[in-house]
């Protein structure tokens, strides 16, 4: 690896190379991001139920 | 060693040993994933081959070994669920399919994306690759069984059920490409051999591997906490943790 655009080009591949570690990071991006997203949501909802008196 | 387990079998315990563990799963999936990325895409040398292509290999074979390791994770937990009542196993079964329908999905496009300049198509139906479609099927049946039974108990039921059987697929997609002839190149590292690849390509392999590992047990916890609440949404220890998170 001479330089930055020569590592950017990976030697003619750039397209199909980036384009996997580009969908791979949305795709973990969104499996980080998601549950913690309803997690919250979840708790928030739950949280605001009528309280009961039975358990 | 029986105590402990059915300890954290429970669902409270479990909850809250999860809350205190997701993050630190979540730091070490990415401090493994910056090693493996400065490994697999700068100090690695190009494939005398596939030349720089072959550095899908860094994402496509640790979410294809992880789409694999989450179904059996998920077929054992609908199992546990299914034969011995335990409620983590539906739980922990639930929490799997979406994490592996992911990870089958990140294998089959990337898959493709290296297909496309070393085999000139973007797919064939051979044996691997149909094989790893049809677990992308299971994991996807399996999430609209949960959806489409109004029963939490009855809907666990029906998907171990189908994880189970589909647990014949597993072994199908891991020997295929001995089985049968097919464009897909044979393994490399998981073989009894010696691993017939360069260390300098094996080791960012590995670390993004165990990255992919980590990260896929840290997303798992969290997935569980919002199935146990659900399921759990009754009882009085819920009540009591979302009343103190609710003050804090």
């Amino acid at each position: 690896m001479k330089n930055f655009s020569e590592f950017l080009a990976m030697g003619g591949y750039a397209v199909y190379v980036w384009s996997a570690y580009g969908l791979t990071l949305v795709v973990l991006g969104w499996n980080a991001l998601a549950p913690g997203r309803r997690e919250r949501a979840l708790e928030r909802q739950l949280a605001a139920r009528p309280e009961r008196r039975s358990a | 060693m029986f105590e402990r387990f059915h300890q954290y079998a429970a669902p409270m315990h479990f909850h809250r040993l999860s809350r205190k563990l997701s993050p630190w799963l979540f730091g070490i999936s990415a401090v493994l994933f910056v090693a493996g990325l400065v490994g697999g895409l700068i100090l690695a040398p190009a494939d005398y081959q596939q030349g720089e292509s072959f550095r899908i290999i860094y994402v496509h074979v640790p979410s294809a070994w992880l789409s694999m390791f989450c179904y059996m994770v998920m077929a054992s937990a609908g199992a546990a669920g299914l034969i011995w009542k335990v409620k983590m196993g539906d739980i922990m079964a639930r929490a799997c399919a979406p994490l592996g329908a992911s990870f089958t999905f990140v294998a089959l496009a990337t898959g493709s994306l290296w297909g496309k300049p070393m085999w000139g198509t973007w797919w064939v139906w051979d044996a691997r690759l149909t094989s790893e479609l049809i677990l992308l099927f299971l994991y996807l049946g399996y999430i609209a069984l949960q959806s489409a039974i109004e029963d939490r108990r009855a809907a666990a039921r029906a998907g171990a059920v189908l994880a189970v059987v589909g647990v014949v697929n597993i072994p199908i997609i891991h020997y295929s490409v001995e089985w049968w002839s097919t464009l897909h190149q044979g393994a490399t590292v998981t073989k009894f051999d010696k691993p017939s690849i360069d260390v300098s390509m094996l080791i960012p392999l590995l670390l993004m591997a165990l990255a992919f590992q980590v990260f896929f047990f840290a997303s798992l916890l969290v997935r569980a906490r919002c199935e146990i609440l659900e399921f759990e949404q009754h009882t009085a220890w819920v009540r009591d943790y979302l009343r103190g998170r609710h003050k804090a």
